[in-house]
């Protein structure tokens, strides 16, 4: 299995001195192609943290993160830029689709930054859309779509083109839970077609879709849970 | 199957032998049906969750028969029995239906015993035995996760019911932990 995303003994402390406050602690963690990994832990545990620097939002003060085999420290922050739109997608809890922009548009718009012409960047929308169930509804507004529908193309626009990691963030969060259920399974779905997923959640009932349950505690990794492996 | 595994920790429902013969009314109460039909629906309806042994089925049918539920017919030239439910078995079946289960019929719960037990030993590291339980009940969360995906209506709830349960114990694990942690820190 290829690794996606790879952080290696990573610290990361916000501000200096006196006031530095350690946010995580040496934290090391693989996620590869095909692979769902999740991330648990109380709040102020360093689950957002995490995720920000896994996607290059954030430095790390100490280690090294890794997108697809290219360390991001050293980047300059436009080349950063530039490897987060075509690697990395996202997928927050909340306003995740601009709402003037149809569905099908707002997949297409990372693509489209990126100089990928319109109709090829429609044609990869529309594959995207159906691959998360949403054939045809590529012209509504989000506005028209129900929070799980919203979700599902929050989830196309993160993985299109030649987007492979993918950071959520309590994408469940407004969600009621057959709806969270559903995308917990596309977002299985999408893993096992080749995606590396790492999320975030402090639902436990969520985390169990996840190949790995990473508990934090304190900006350390308290205990990883993984089934048996002769039932994976 | 994974699932059969799952049956070490949670299937500590509210009393088995009520619910497989509750289980068989509602089987029964749309028609009449050999022994062995009535294990092979009850366990496509409840997953694998709950394995019954053909003998448990028979048990309970002739407890029933005793107590006027159920009423077996004549006996088919291979020896089978069909078993038609009663005028008595139906007015039980709609009481089970529409009466709430107590709480109060769980059993007590070892790892509450055994977690309160840890809190007073002086040599036990409570913390640890938390996060033992939690990476456990997660993995058994995993697996019940995975069955869970596939499965039919009836089955998905069942599962479901059961990921709710072992949700609420990884809630409360994260409590204990909480509680534990802020009760080191300023001691009474």
């Amino acid at each position: 299995m290829t690794t996606v995303s790879r952080l290696t003994e990573v610290t990361k402390v916000h501000g200096s001195g006196a006031s530095a406050v350690p946010a995580l602690r040496g934290v090391s963690l693989e996620v590869a192609a095909g692979e769902l990994v999740a991330v648990m832990g109380p709040s102020g545990s360093g689950k957002s943290t995490l995720l920000n620097l896994a996607g290059g939002l954030e430095r790390a003060t100490e280690g090294t993160v890794e997108v697809e085999g290219v360390a991001i420290g050293g980047l300059p922050a436009k080349k950063l830029a530039a490897l987060r739109r075509r690697k990395v997608g996202y997928v927050f809890q909340d306003l995740n689709l601009i709402p003037s922009l149809t569905a099908a548009e707002n997949v297409m718009l990372p693509r489209e930054l990126d100089g990928v012409r319109t109709r090829k960047a429609r044609q990869e929308a529309e594959r995207a859309l159906g691959e998360v169930g949403l054939a045809g509804a590529g012209n509504r507004f989000p506005d028209e779509l129900s929070g799980g529908e919203r979700q599902r193309v929050a989830i196309a626009r993160a993985l299109t083109g030649e987007r492979r990691l993918l950071l959520a963030d309590e994408p469940t969060g407004a969600l009621d839970t057959p709806t969270g259920d559903d995308v917990l399974q596309l977002l299985r779905e999408r893993c096992d077609a080749g995606a590396a997923v790492l999320l975030v959640t402090h639902e436990p009932r969520y985390a169990a879709w996840a190949d790995r349950v990473v508990f934090l505690r304190d900006g350390a990794i308290a205990d990883t849970a993984e089934p048996m492996a002769s039932s994976r | 199957m994974l699932v059969t595994r799952l049956t070490v920790r949670i299937p500590r429902m509210h009393t088995q032998y009520m619910s497989i013969r509750h289980g068989l009314l509602a089987l029964l109460s749309q028609g009449a049906r050999y022994g062995y039909q009535l294990r092979t629906e009850f366990e496509a309806s409840t997953g694998a969750t709950w394995p019954l042994n053909i003998g448990q089925v028979y048990t309970t049918l002739s407890r029933m028969e005793r107590d006027g539920l159920v009423a077996p017919g004549e006996q088919d030239d291979q020896g089978r029995v069909v078993y038609a439910i009663t005028e008595q078995g139906r007015s039980e079946l709609a009481r089970w239906f529409s009466t709430p289960i107590a709480q109060a019929d769980r059993p007590r719960d070892e790892l509450v015993i055994k977690l309160a037990m840890a809190v007073i030993a002086p040599d036990v590291d409570a913390a640890a035995m938390i996060q033992a339980q939690r990476s456990a009940t997660m993995r058994t969360l995993q697996q019940l996760t995975k069955a869970k995906r596939g499965a039919g209506v009836a089955q998905r709830l069942v599962y479901d019911s059961m990921i709710f349960q072992a949700e609420a114990e990884q809630r409360w694990l994260d409590h204990c932990e909480s509680v534990l942690a802020a009760h080191s820190e300023r001691p009474e």
